[in-house]
């Protein structure tokens, strides 16, 4: 009942988001059509590229077709090169996901260690020094961390390429070798971010009354820590989780630029700069819907986590 | 079995409980009551090997069979101790128990952690037989439930379930009724009661409420400023007290009898902030009978185990 409840929010919430996308490609100037064709192109032909594109059409008309079409899974055709938008959009949603899937995991490994070591010694020297440099890891862009990374692995040790993309069925080995250096930009950042959260989190579930009793049956402080505290600080730690892969989304845009990875975020910035806005609109829906998604995963792990969200929704 | 010897507990330069002394014995049943504030609970955390970081004791805790005073022992040896021989029972049973595990599998750590017993599949059956101890019902559909639809009642039998696992020699309970109805709090004493006679454990119980000390209690320590003032038997303490703040107490739950002004009898002014107390008798700021002798601390009077800190007990000067 509570999960239908939350299928048609996301449902509503994605419709809402489909029609903004749409208005705000609608309201950006210039014409398709003669970004097509040039400026030499004779009025004839600029309307008769208006109709095969379909904008000569009625606003209205043009939401529900697109919309229709991504139901069906047609995305349309990209204005520039007449290409169908659909299966390139999976192949390059698939890249993005393995690059956005690798940041995700880099950064949990690396977050929530950090941070319960930072939250079990935050009167120690070490748990300040932690605490100190993800403040300070928070702050570096990630193609900055991208292009020192670049520097310091493939430029001077040259043990990793400095970017580009095997697809993993092609070459397994290869396909690592190109994922390590934009998954740790993307996610070292992230990670900085995420340790902060965890730190706080693993706080808060140190001063519980249960960790006490876990002590009081004869754990010692730190099996008492990862036995009783880590799943509760977990709920927390989910929720800026799930926030941060929207970000990691939009960082993948720009990291995939500064790899040569052919994902979402170059499809986009190439559309952007020939203003192909068909594909413009279809990438950004693809990338809305997917946060959306990633939100409602969320929410459902949540009662995974805590039986006591379980009755409650 | 536990003996206490002039324990010392202080914040950095303040200190809080100064050179408390008692012991208990197996099978005995003393309790440990003062105000809020008094120091009972530090007095029983520092027994327990539980306070926290900022705080630091002196003194010597001893438990019989170890040689090691416990007051600075290492974490392997007090963590081995606890849940094993020593074990607490704390005072809010809501939020004492990890709201994401199963009832039975937080009673079934306890036998786990101090390798009582061999599997996972015994712990689990001594957890039911442990939850059905303390008279909980339907055990099985009970265990397998989270915290949160468990009332504060179950919990906290659930608690004295986890606390009574591996048989302690020495059971502390602080205020663990305070938190509960009063139509629960009777069957949760008598649970206490039972639990700690069949075992014959020293049991060390701390509350503000004369009424549970008396219906639970063999021996009494009262505790003010963090200092123990007087001691006896309850019967003699709670009929015939001798130290003026014991008094002041038990004047002070005396709902039937009021004073001129026709109001219940209450002791003046309140229990001062840590590092407050005056000098000398740590009561005399707040004692109807205070004259210039108790600006000079009172020694202890009578035997340790009957015996106050008075320099005018009640009925003992004119």
């Amino acid at each position: 009942m509570a999960l239908l409840r939350k299928a048609g929010i996301f449902l509503l919430t994605l419709a809402i988001a489909s029609v903004l996308v749409f208005a705000f490609m609608a309201v950006l100037p210039g014409d398709p059509a003669q970004v097509a064709l040039g400026v030499n192109a004779t009025p004839e032909l600029l309307a008769q590229t208006r109709h095969a594109f379909g904008i000569d059409r009625p606003l209205p008309a043009q939401y529900t077709d697109w919309v229709g079409g991504l139901l069906t899974g047609n995305f349309g055709r990209s204005y520039i090169t007449g290409d169908a938008i659909g299966p390139q959009l999976v192949d390059r949603f698939e890249v993005t996901l393995w690059l956005v899937g690798a940041a995700t995991v880099v950064a949990v490994i690396v977050a929530v260690p950090l941070g319960t070591l930072a939250a079990a010694r935050h009167r120690k020297a070490s748990g300040t020094v932690v605490s100190g440099l993800s403040q300070l890891g928070a702050a570096i862009p990630a193609f900055l961390a991208g292009i020192v990374l670049v520097e310091i692995f493939a430029v001077s040790l040259r043990i990793l390429p400095s970017g580009g993309w095997t697809p993993p069925d092609a070459d397994p080995v290869a396909f690592l070798k190109g994922l390590v250096l934009p998954a740790l930009s993307l996610g070292l950042v992230q990670a900085a971010v995420l340790t902060r959260y965890v730190r706080s989190a693993v706080l808060d579930v140190l001063r519980e009354d249960y960790l006490r009793t876990a002590r009081a049956k004869g754990l010692k402080p730190a099996q008492a820590l990862v036995r009783h505290g880590l799943r509760n600080a977990a709920v927390p730690v989910m929720t800026v989780l799930g926030l941060q892969l929207a970000t990691l989304l939009i960082g993948a845009v720009v990291v995939e630029r500064v790899f040569v990875i052919p994902g979402l975020g170059s499809m986009l910035l190439d559309a952007v700069g020939s203003r192909d806005l068909i594909v413009v609109q279809d990438v950004v829906m693809v990338l809305v819907a997917a946060v959306l998604v990633i939100n409602l995963l969320v929410d459902v792990l949540y009662t995974v986590v805590d039986p006591r969200l379980r009755r409650a929704r | 079995m536990l003996k206490v010897d002039g324990l010392n507990i202080a914040a950095g330069e303040l200190p809080l409980v100064s050179d408390v002394s008692f012991t208990v014995a197996g099978g005995e049943r003393v309790g440990l009551i003062g105000e809020s504030g008094s120091g009972k609970s530090l007095t029983a955390s520092a027994v327990f090997g539980l306070l926290s970081d900022d705080v630091s004791a002196a003194g010597s805790v001893r438990l019989e069979g170890v040689d090691e005073n416990l007051v600075g022992a290492s974490e392997n040896l007090l963590s081995s101790l606890r849940g094993s021989r020593l074990a607490m029972v704390f005072q809010e049973p809501m939020t004492a128990l990890n709201p994401s595990m199963r009832i039975v599998d937080q009673v079934a750590e306890a036998r786990l952690i101090h390798r009582t017993v061999g599997d996972r599949a015994a712990a689990h059956r001594d957890a039911l037989r442990l939850l059905e101890q303390v008279r909980l019902r339907d055990v099985a559909e009970l265990g397998r439930a989270y915290p949160h639809q468990l009332s504060g009642g179950q919990r906290q039998r659930v608690l004295l379930a986890i606390a009574l696992a591996n048989d302690p020699d020495v059971l502390i309970c602080d205020e663990p009724t305070t938190a509960l109805d009063v139509t629960v709090q009777a069957q949760l004493l008598d649970l206490i009661v039972k639990g700690a006679k069949e075992r014959t454990a020293a049991l060390l119980f701390i509350t503000h409420d004369l009424a549970v000390v008396a219906t639970v209690c063999e021996r009494v320590l009262v505790m003010y400023g963090g200092r123990i003032v007087e001691s006896g038997p309850v019967a003699e303490v709670l009929t015939a007290p001798e130290h003026r703040y014991t008094k002041g107490l038990l004047d002070a739950s005396d709902l039937e009898t009021v004073d001129e002004g026709g109001r219940l009898h209450a002791i003046a002014g309140a229990v001062p902030a840590a590092g407050k107390f005056p000098s000398g008798c740590v009561f005399r700021n707040r004692c109807p009978r205070a004259d210039e002798q108790c600006e000079v601390s009172p020694p202890w009077f009578g035997e340790p185990a009957h015996g106050h800190a008075c320099w005018h007990p009640v009925g003992g000067d004119a």
